[in-house]
């Protein structure tokens, strides 16, 4: 009775802090500018279907992809015993629906047995990849501190998982041999649990290792959903939602600035008339680009979220390959980390408050973004469809309109489009002399 | 051979429409090299009798650098005026030898009234051959040689257009190696989003030598590339490792060109 109760309380606990949690990193999405992402309903679902559940874009790196289907198969099937633990909890059960399934119930547990075996093997090589081989992409600066072990716990707490698991099946399997009731048949705790726990001869003690098997499994469980949305590890569930909502045109399109488009065709209407009042606007003057995260779209802050911090877009970029400050990652990550920040703020401090600092410039410096090719690696190789490069493009688009801040040669060039008609110092009217030169 | 080059105002004062209209970019009209390839384009239009026109003085920088340097007014400007241009001679079709005249022409004038098919020089010229009407015999000048395509990155991943310039040097009898960084995954010759018109940011390596040492790499007789911008960058990380000698940096349109002894 009592366990029930706190099993409960626990339950509804953990899921209601995690509610909480999501309900505040949906307001913070929600503070960016509206961008439409809504029409072509199919050809989201096939996006999302493709690259977040198919993890299509994985696969361009073929060994990570396979470690990591493992993982994910394995976490996604692995929930179907949460349904045991929650009856069992709440009712105070034994392996509940056993006896009612039968041989299914065996293969069940026996599948995600297999699987749980999979991932603590994808994971103890993700750890060896990170801590000894020390791979290049997963030991950058903007790693160093939190990040690293960021990380490094989640790999951890899948470990402590799995090993709760086969803790929890391998004493059950052990008390079965006690009692003479014969094996469970699982494939590997039939195994394993012998060989652990099969030289304890008293059911009592193999009762409270099955049980710290049992809470360690569920309370890992709460902690691990819990955990999610203070870190990078959040993308597990945000994959979905942000690939569902990802970009359909051609990558190589930028927006279009409607507020400029207004102001560009009355300048070049002959008729419009320049003393006149400019049309009451109903909302404020939206500043041009992005100074701080809240002059970004909502699309761009989920993005935001989204990021594992695989570095797959940094180590394709080629300013960062040559050694420039620019880490497509880092912009991402320094998205966030302003967004929380910014959104901390308001709900302490309300509306009116400013605490003077920006994305641009206390996070994201000048020279990161004016080292951008465009070249589209970053979006392109992202295996959750996130495009680092519009961030980009906005706080450039406030660097410039805003504030007039480009590198000198850019003020020289955008002067030669504007009174030449090209980039460069050439006379428009010499456009058509190579045809007769030689 | 001289080139016959009608410009779009001529060919209305004479009462015709042209079927395509050639834009030729800023490269392509002021630049030594790129003039180079215009010309190419011209030639392999002119032996063709494909009925074109360039826009001549009336045509201006489409605004590409301004807006992917965060210049969205000089941009919006620029494409309005061109817009009112091409929409007054009623341009239905445009092709052009650079990817981001192509891009911008192609993707962002819509929103801004100026709806054209666009295409680039590659995917004219493949079609020029598959429908017989420039014969490469067995290959010509290239035959056997070792070319490398590089990907411009508003051609491959901006636009998805990768298989039409392989085509065309594959026609060439000639054999394609790839570099290990090629297609999606293709490395930028460090040009584009306004990087062409200044000086790279602090690092350790210019972009472009990063990119011609993946080209070295392959051994190749010739870097083809289908931007005038990559032409540029490539060209100058060849003379860096003072390779000129032993591999040259051709577009495309001048490989078609010269195997088809235009």
């Amino acid at each position: 009775m009592i366990s029930s109760i706190l099993f409960g309380l626990l339950f509804i606990g953990g899921f209601g802090f995690f509610t909480y949690n999501i309900y505040k990193i949906r307001a913070n999405v929600l503070l960016g500018r509206d961008i439409d992402r809504k029409g072509n309903k199919f050809e989201r679902w096939k996006t999302m279907t493709l690259v977040a559940l198919g993890q299509k874009k994985m696969f361009s790196r073929p060994i990570p992809a396979l470690l990591h289907l493992a993982l994910y198969v394995a976490f996604v099937i692995t929930q179907i015993e949460l349904i045991e633990i929650i009856v069992d909890g709440l009712f105070n059960q034994h392996r509940y629906f056993y006896e009612s399934l039968g041989s299914f119930y065996t293969f069940i547990i026996s599948f995600i047995e297999v699987l749980s075996v999979l991932a603590l093997i994808a994971t103890v090589i993700f750890l060896s990849r990170r801590n000894l081989l020390k791979l290049p992409r997963l030991n950058m600066k903007e790693l160093a501190g939190w990040p690293k072990k960021d990380a490094n716990l989640i790999l951890i707490m899948e470990i402590v998982l799995v090993t709760c698991i086969f803790t929890m099946n391998g004493a059950d399997e052990a008390i079965r041999l006690l009692e003479n009731k014969g094996s469970y048949g699982f494939s590997i705790s039939s195994y394993v649990g012998p060989l652990f726990f099969g030289g304890i001869q008293s059911i009592e003690t193999l009762h409270i290792i099955e049980h710290i098997g049992w809470w360690g499994h569920f309370f890992m469980v709460l902690m691990f959903l819990n955990y999610l949305p203070y870190s990078k590890h959040f993308h597990i569930l945000l994959a979905f939602p942000n690939t569902y909502f990802s970009n359909l045109e051609k990558k190589g399109k930028l927006t279009n600035m409607e507020s400029v488009t207004a102001e560009v065709k009355l300048m070049m209407d002959p008729t419009a008339d320049p003393y006149a009042t400019p049309a009451e606007s109903s909302s404020e003057p939206q500043r041009f680009g992005a100074k701080d995260v809240t002059d970004l779209t909502w699309k761009n802050l989920l993005d935001a979220y989204t990021c594992t911090e695989c570095g797959r877009c940094t180590s394709s970029c080629p300013a960062n390959i040559t050694g420039k400050l620019l880490s497509p990652r880092k912009i991402m990550m320094d998205t966030r980390d302003r967004l929380t920040e910014v959104g901390d703020n308001l709900r302490k401090h309300g509306k009116a408050f400013s605490d003077g600092k920006s994305l641009l410039g206390d996070y994201i410096t000048e020279e990161e973004i004016w080292a951008c090719t465009s070249c589209n690696a970053c979006v392109q190789e992202c295996p959750v469809n996130i495009d680092p490069l519009s961030i980009i493009v906005d706080l450039r688009r406030f660097l410039v309109m805003e504030e007039s801040k480009m590198p000198t040669e850019l003020t020289g060039m955008l002067t030669n489009i504007e009174n030449n008609g090209a980039p460069w110092q050439f006379s428009p009217n010499d456009r058509l002399n190579w045809a007769n030169e030689d | 051979m001289s080139l016959n080059v009608p410009t779009m105002a001529s060919m209305m004062a004479q009462g015709e429409t042209p079927d395509v209209l050639f834009w030729v970019g800023c490269s392509g009209s002021f630049d030594d090299r790129a003039k180079k390839i215009t010309k190419a384009i011209v030639k392999i239009l002119n032996n063709c009798n494909v009925k074109f026109a360039v826009l001549g003085t009336e045509e201006s920088c489409t605004g590409d650098p301004a807006k992917r340097a965060g210049n969205e007014f000089t941009f919006q400007m620029q494409a309005m005026m061109n817009i009112q241009v091409l929409n007054g001679y009623e341009v239905k079709k445009i092709v052009t030898a650079c990817p981001h005249c192509f891009n911008t022409l192609k993707n962002e004038y819509p929103e801004l009234g100026g709806n054209y098919e666009v295409i680039h020089h590659t995917q004219l010229i493949q079609d020029l051959i598959n429908t017989g009407k420039i014969s490469l015999k067995d290959g010509g000048v290239y035959k056997g040689k070792k070319i490398t395509f590089h990907d411009p990155c508003y051609l491959g991943r901006a636009n998805d257009v990768y298989e039409a310039p392989r085509e065309l040097i594959e026609k060439l009898d000639a054999e394609l190696v790839e570099m290990k960084r090629c297609k999606t995954n293709g490395l930028c010759c460090g040009a584009g989003g306004a990087q062409m018109f200044k000086e790279a940011e602090k690092g350790n390596k210019e972009i472009n030598i990063e990119r011609t040492e993946d080209a070295l790499e392959t051994n190749a007789d010739i870097i083809a590339t289908g931007c005038p911008f990559c032409n540029t960058m490539m060209t100058d990380g060849v003379k860096n490792f003072n390779k000129e000698d032993s591999i040259q940096v051709l577009d495309v349109a001048e490989l078609i060109a010269n195997a088809a002894e235009l």
